[in-house]
């Protein structure tokens, strides 16, 4: 009779076969392969891998095909296997001024140094049904001076607006940052920590945010004054042999804003920034960062508070984590009998207090 | 990657949460913060419980999972397979022969002995959140004994209901410092929390570790005119036909009728073969 509360064993094996049934889907079509995540559904990979704080496209495509392509369930998945991972030691930071560029583009300048390079972007494109692809994937051919292009250096745009002395100068404190993923989140908390959980942060959160600092809420007018794509080369300073040597390359996406700023008590007027780094390439994470960024900003520099969300670290930092939030907001499926038991109990009490009180009119 | 470290969590990890384990033990009631890990599990699933067991868990260990009472819930199977497979301690349904019990919602109903460790998991763990939103404020609260809100809280339950209209996860003073969260466990197992089993407290996601050691003074926050009362369904159980038990109600036909049953299974099932 009480099947609700027996069987779960057999119930949860049967689950998981069911699963992984609909996960292969139909038997006469061919299996996707994980290199074929890889490479042709990269920017799923790319979220899956900023969001997942672990740099391995081989392990979120495999996490993509396991999680049926729910990136968050595949974000997941990686999460959980990175905490079974040693951690060596914190690498050089990278120079993204040395980045070989896939894109570059400036909102500011028509033209500096380097060039506009744009990209394999979506940007321009017009957003019709190719239903050429349906049938085949044929690649237009080559362009052969796209190599060239990006071969030239690319000095950080904003450096040229600091020369001037026209943005804040920005302190660097050469102290090593916290790493969130092995301290408890502690408030307030410094900008690197800040930038930390927003480039781990979901999309979906992020770019809601930025969007209303766009729409007045705390809003910051910003530029972009360097959208960067391109890979990185990643140091690490080897104890034994006192210098440090390359270990392998990321792909970044970088964006730096130029904000309008009129000063404030402590603070002359100026451009100040607003800064965003993510693996992969993922444009509209980077920019929703750099905004967001920027209106947690407000404190150091002597702005209000209007009390926007955006402006507020607690809430921000303790609901950017698209893990945290999941799985909290899915652990109401699992069995409440007994608070709701005793809710229900307490309910019925209150009513029937309350309807003894109140004779009947 | 097919082979894991005992209970999952690397040595440095567990070293980590232990330490935290023995500062909450140290200052019983007083959350501590923990550098939680994400665990194969979601978060809001047990997360904390599951760490927290990950540290205290020896290879000599009997570990049983409950989750509303019943070892046999879907969560608390997942849970206790993921200790079978990670850790390989032996498992068991029955509350007298396990030394760590995982529990989600509830206290067993058997009286828990010295040597024992009942380990909770905690979804929210500050008892200040739903009067205040922000852990900086609360955290600010604690430190000052500053717990006004919540009498007052209390206090316009009565005014307004005649009762204190918390039913579970009823707040606690702790040696009478610190105001705590006892989890989501109905208030009808509150008076068990004066216990002599070690208990602990593991909140994941919130990324806190609490706890009582055995016979720590716990006391349930009321009024000398409105005194805490345990209550439960009045009913017996319907299996066993316990009068003293927390019961579950069960809807068992189409015209909706009810029937209860003891949530604590291992307690409902020892009852029956005993032939009470």
């Amino acid at each position: 009779m009480y099947v609700a509360v027996k069987g779960g064993e057999r119930a949860i094996d049967a689950a998981h076969d069911w699963l992984a049934e609909e996960r292969r889907g139909d038997l006469s079509v061919a299996e996707l392969s994980v290199a074929q995540i890889r490479e042709q559904l990269s920017l799923a990979v790319n979220r899956v891998m900023a969001e997942g704080s672990l740099y391995d496209p081989d392990l979120a495509a495999l996490a993509i095909k396991q999680a049926r392509g729910d990136l968050i369930e595949a974000v997941f998945l990686i999460r959980a296997y990175r905490t079974t991972l040693p951690r060596f030691g914190p690498s050089r930071p990278v120079e993204t001024e040395d980045m070989v560029c896939d894109r570059r583009v400036s909102a500011t300048f028509k033209d500096a140094p380097g060039g506009q390079v744009l990209g394999p972007t979506f940007d321009y494109t017009h957003r019709l049904l190719d239903f050429k692809l349906a049938a085949d994937g044929a690649v237009p051919e080559g362009d052969e001076e796209r190599a060239e292009a990006s071969a030239e250096a690319m000095p950080h745009i904003m450096d040229f607006l600091a020369r001037e002395g026209l943005v804040q100068r920005e302190e660097v404190s050469g102290q090593m940052p916290p790493d969130l993923t092995r301290t408890p989140l502690e408030l307030p908390a410094e900008r690197a920590l800040r930038l930390q959980s927003l480039a781990r942060g979901d999309e979906g959160f992020l770019l809601g945010l930025a969007y209303s600092t766009q729409r007045g809420y705390a809003r910051s007018h910003a530029f972009v004054a360097e959208l960067r794509v391109g890979k990185v080369a990643v140091e690490m300073d080897i104890p034994e042999l006192g210098f440090a040597i390359e270990i392998g390359e990321v792909e970044l996406t970088e964006c730096e804003t130029v904000n309008q700023f009129q000063g404030s008590k402590t603070e002359p007027p100026q451009f100040t920034r607003g800064y965003g780094l993510v693996f992969g390439m993922s444009e509209r994470k980077a920019i929703s960062m750099a905004l967001v960024d920027r209106a947690l900003r407000w404190k150091e520099l002597g702005e209000d508070n209007v009390g926007a969300p955006a402006q507020d670290e607690e809430f921000v930092l303790y609901h950017a984590d698209n893990i945290q939030a999941s799985g909290f907001l899915e652990h109401i499926k699992l069995p409440h009998y007994v608070d709701f038991q005793s809710e229900l109990e307490l309910i019925r009490k209150l009513r029937r207090e309350a309807s003894e009180e109140e004779p009947p009119a | 990657m097919t082979e894991y470290t005992f209970a999952y969590l690397d040595e440095q990890t567990k070293r980590m949460i232990r330490r935290a384990i023995l500062k909450g033990l140290a200052i019983p009631g007083y959350q501590v913060p923990f550098a939680s890990r994400e665990m194969p599990m979601p978060y809001g699933w047990g997360t904390g419980g599951v760490q927290v067991s990950a540290a205290v868990l020896v290879p000599c260990d009997v570990l049983k999972v409950i989750d509303q009472g019943a070892d046999d819930t879907t969560n608390a199977v997942s849970i206790r397979r993921f200790f079978e497979k990670t850790a390989g301690v032996a498992v068991t349904q029955d509350t007298q022969a396990a030394t760590v019990i995982q529990t989600r919602h509830r206290i067993p109903e058997a009286a828990l002995r010295e040597g024992q460790v009942l380990v909770y998991q905690v979804p929210i763990p500050e008892p200040l959140r739903f009067l205040e939103p922000s852990e900086v404020e609360t955290r600010k609260m604690h430190s000052l004994e500053d717990y006004g809100l919540m009498h007052v809280k209390l206090y316009e339950d009565i005014s307004r209901h005649g009762a204190i209209a918390t039913a579970y996860a009823y707040p606690v003073k702790v040696e009478g410092r610190y105001v705590m969260d006892p989890s989501p466990i109905p208030k009808f197992d509150n008076p068990k929390l004066d216990m002599a089993a070690i208990q602990l407290f593991g909140a994941g996601r919130e990324q806190r570790i609490y706890a009582l050691p055995p016979y720590t003074k716990v006391v349930s926050l009321d009024f000398d005119d409105f005194p805490f009362e345990a209550s439960k369904p009045d009913h017996p159980c319907g299996l066993c036909g316990a009068q003293d038990s927390y019961l579950d109600e069960l809807i068992v036909d189409d015209d909706g009728t009810r029937m209860f049953m003891c949530s604590d299974t291992d307690f409902c099932a020892k009852r029956r073969e005993g032939g009470s």
